[in-house]
């Protein structure tokens, strides 16, 4: 089983993982995803690979805990092993010499921005990066995100650190003065690459969303993350998860994800009870 | 004891015991029950010994039928199970899921006039007590090869690939993308119709052979076909099943509540969703829930929602019962269990509320016109029939189509109509020397035990192929 070779937190309820994984290591491109299960009972979740490191074979992992299978997550420590983990998977970013790229990132979706700008930058782009959270503690990978930027921005909401407000006004400015845009690259929540698209559609600027519906197998068998792309349905774990932004259905995407939001809200009732149990007998253990 | 041809056939066939529909519905286990010794060995008394065994023809893996029937009536059941085993390495699964009806069965002489042997129900007897008792054990018996070869996809085809490579001596590594070997075995067919459990002692077997299964690992992601066959595999048998499930393309389809069977049955059997939340895994279904498609896997769906305690459950078919590609015993079970079939009947529309869920299924009737290339009469649409149906959960159960992942991450793979692998039928040999396929992905969907005969067949000339070079 996959080792936990090094885990820390990086912000209030998001956490760092490196983990052993030689052959993800080895065949890891930006984009891409694993599918991971925490233990033998548990639901098979996609996350993102945030760098991967063929020489130690590591792949590093973003957790947010937003759900019963990250809040499991969350408690194994460095040492630990993960059940099991499927990689890489998913269709690998477009990575060429484009220009000028703008890569937005929102909350933890910076995460997944961190590998496409590092290969957009060798492959010889300008990047300007956009990064930001709802406070400063939020703010993640900042280092990271500098070393693979020519120019990095910070956002918050509430204007702890950076500049005031969301990620879209650095980029709306950045246009609207005519600065040259090549490329456009989005991820984070709905709303915010619904709205990156929407500015960037009037001048016709290629913009990337990657995608993060629901998914089962993660193989292209299940199909449960469909998504209307244009005229067609994809599946964004064999045909994604990155699409053209400007064709892709926001809004029953939004719908989608909802379906089993009834579910997890009453389910991760029951693992946090199932986890103070456990932490307060680690507790005990402990003393 | 030899009894006239004339008093076997004054023997009626004996129907197979099921659990009574209004407690297996309520519940997962198994519903058929298999024969006890003594019914085995009545049934097995009606079969006439014929000299030309049809029912041999009519099975795909050529099992000597007569001959292991006339082992049952003489109560040498590890006899009977060595000549089962012979060609069939996972009989108590076929016993199970085979179409005997369309197969050995249909082939009896006793189906002219009457009823055919139970031969299926025989199998599943003969297997199961086998297993039970341990009378059989799998060994290998060469000297090893000395050669690996590597199998993608632990499903039907590939368990009976590694499983014949492996009694010829080789080394065999499988390959399986999910997180339990099996394929639709695990996660497709339902418990109640094939206990997990046997699979697992099938795979246990194969262990116990030697052969090594390689969990989460996605052949043409985690690792290529190219890189197997640089890391010292001679050849390589590709089984990764049928791919991405279909839809129909109709308004409405990606509306909540609306999924593909795969998914459906993935949650419920894979992911045991159907003990949500001792396991993580949740699995929607709604009150009024309609399946569409006339096959195994619709039969699965609708039986499988039907036990997690909808008010009413609905088989939509746009043909008549007569055409439906599903098992008899699956649609008697589903009739018996009180599944409505709504047949000459299709989807043209799903219909939703504010919050994007599915409420309403908008319906057309069909009538059957000309039979088209599959020989089934062509069903066509009766204009101005359309009608509406209230339903808060649809399941799709209408087919698959290939993934071509395998395809774009190897060179040299040729690709038949609708993206089917090209073998040669006579080896499952692909357009590339030392690579072959079967099952789903080499010609579209077929029955379990079609796979296994593909499989089967190429464990046998990849045996050739690696000995020669």
């Amino acid at each position: 089983m996959p080792q936990i070779l090094e885990k820390r937190e990086l912000a209030p309820r998001t956490h760092y993982f490196r983990v052993k994984v030689p052959l993800i290591a080895r065949h890891a491109q930006p984009g891409q995803f694993i599918i991971l299960r925490v233990h033998e009972r548990g639901e098979r979740i996609p996350l993102t690979i945030a760098d991967s490191d063929r020489q130690s074979g590591t792949i590093t992992l973003i957790v947010q805990e937003i759900g019963a299978t990250t809040r499991q997550l969350a408690m194994l420590r460095t040492g630990d092993e993960i059940r099991d983990i499927l990689g890489p998977l998913g269709t690998p970013s477009e990575i060429e010499k484009f220009g000028t790229v703008v890569l937005l990132g929102g909350g933890f979706g910076i995460a997944a921005i961190h590998p496409i700008a590092k290969a957009l930058r060798n492959a010889d782009n300008t990047i300007v990066s956009i990064i930001g959270a709802r406070t400063r503690d939020l703010i993640i990978m900042e280092d990271e995100m500098r070393a693979a930027s020519h120019d990095l921005v910070i956002m918050t909401d509430d204007g702890s650190y950076g500049r005031k407000g969301l990620v879209i006004e650095p980029l709306k400015e950045m246009i609207e003065s005519g600065r040259r845009v090549d490329r456009v690259v989005a991820i984070g929540p709905l709303p915010m690459m619904r709205a990156v698209a929407e500015l960037t559609r009037p001048y016709g600027i290629k913009t990337v969303a990657s995608l993060n519906p629901v998914m089962v197998d993660g193989t292209g068998m299940c199909g449960g993350c469909r998504v209307a792309v244009g005229d067609s349905t994809k599946f964004a774990c064999v045909d994604g998860p990155e699409f053209d932004a400007h064709l892709v259905d926001f809004n029953e995407l939004s719908a989608r994800t909802q379906m089993y939001r009834d579910f997890e809200k009453t389910h991760m009732c029951r693992i946090e009870e199932r986890l103070q149990q456990l932490e307060s007998a680690q507790g005990v253990a402990g003393q | 004891m030899t009894i006239s041809p004339q008093d076997r056939m004054k023997i009626s066939r004996h129907p197979m015991p099921a659990r009574d529909p209004e407690v297996r519905i309520r519940c997962f286990e198994e519903v058929a029950l298999g024969y006890d010794e003594h019914t085995a060995r009545e049934e097995a008394m009606r079969c006439l010994q014929c000299k030309r065994p049809y029912c041999v023809e009519g099975c795909p893996v050529s099992i000597d039928i007569p001959a292991f029937l006339r082992e049952v009536v003489a109560g040498n059941i590890d006899k009977a199970a060595a000549i089962i085993k012979k060609t069939n390495s996972l009989p108590s699964i076929c016993g199970r899921v085979c179409p005997q009806e369309t197969q050995c069965e249909e082939r009896c002489v006793l189906a002219k006039k009457g009823k055919p042997v139970a031969i299926g129900a025989l199998e599943r007897f003969v297997a199961d007590y086998d297993r039970q008792f341990g009378l059989t054990k799998q060994q290998v018996n060469v000297r090893p090869s000395g050669k690996k070869v590597a199998v993608v996809g632990s499903g039907p085809a590939g368990l009976t690939a590694a499983g014949t490579l492996a009694q010829m001596g080789h080394s065999v590594t499988v390959f399986e993308a999910l997180h339990e070997p099996g394929g639709v075995l695990v996660y497709g067919i339902p418990e109640f119709r094939l206990p997990k459990e046997i699979v697992r002692e099938e795979v246990s077997s194969l262990l116990d052979l030697g052969v090594e299964f390689n969990l989460n690992v996605l052949i043409g992601r985690t690792l290529t076909i190219d890189e197997l066959l640089g890391d010292g595999y001679s050849a390589v048998f590709l089984a990764p099943g049928a791919g991405v499930p279909q839809f129909m393309g109709i308004p409405g389809e990606n509306l909540n509540g609306v999924s593909s069977a795969n998914e459906f049955l993935t949650r419920v059997n894979l992911m045991k969703a159907f003990l949500f939340p001792e396991y993580d895994t949740p699995v929607y279904c709604g009150k009024r829930v309609a399946v569409i498609g006339g096959g195994n896997t619709a039969m699965d769906a609708a039986r499988t929602a039907l036990r997690l305690g909808p008010e009413k459950v609905y088989i939509v078919y746009r043909r008549s019962e007569k055409e439906m590609p599903a098992r008899r015993e699956e649609i008697e079970h589903a009739k018996e269990e009180g599944i409505e079939f709504l047949c000459l009947t299709a989807p043209v529309a799903y219909l939703s509320d504010s919050r994007g869920w599915v409420t309403e299924m908008e319906c057309i009737r069909m009538e059957l016109s000309e039979p088209d290339e599959s020989g089934r009469r062509r069903p066509v649409p009766v204009e101005g029939s359309n009608f509406r149906i209230p339903v808060d959960t649809v399941i799709v159960a209408i087919g698959a189509k290939t993934n071509d992942l395998i395809v774009k991450a190897t060179g040299g793979l040729s690709v038949a109509k609708k993206g089917y692998l090209l073998v040669d039928p006579q080896t499952q040999m692909t357009s590339r020397p030392g690579i072959f396929a079967g099952g789903d992905i080499a010609g579209g969907e077929a029955t379990v035990i079609a796979a296994m005969g593909q499989g089967r067949v190429a464990a046998q000339s990849i045996d050739r192929y690696v000995r020669e070079r």
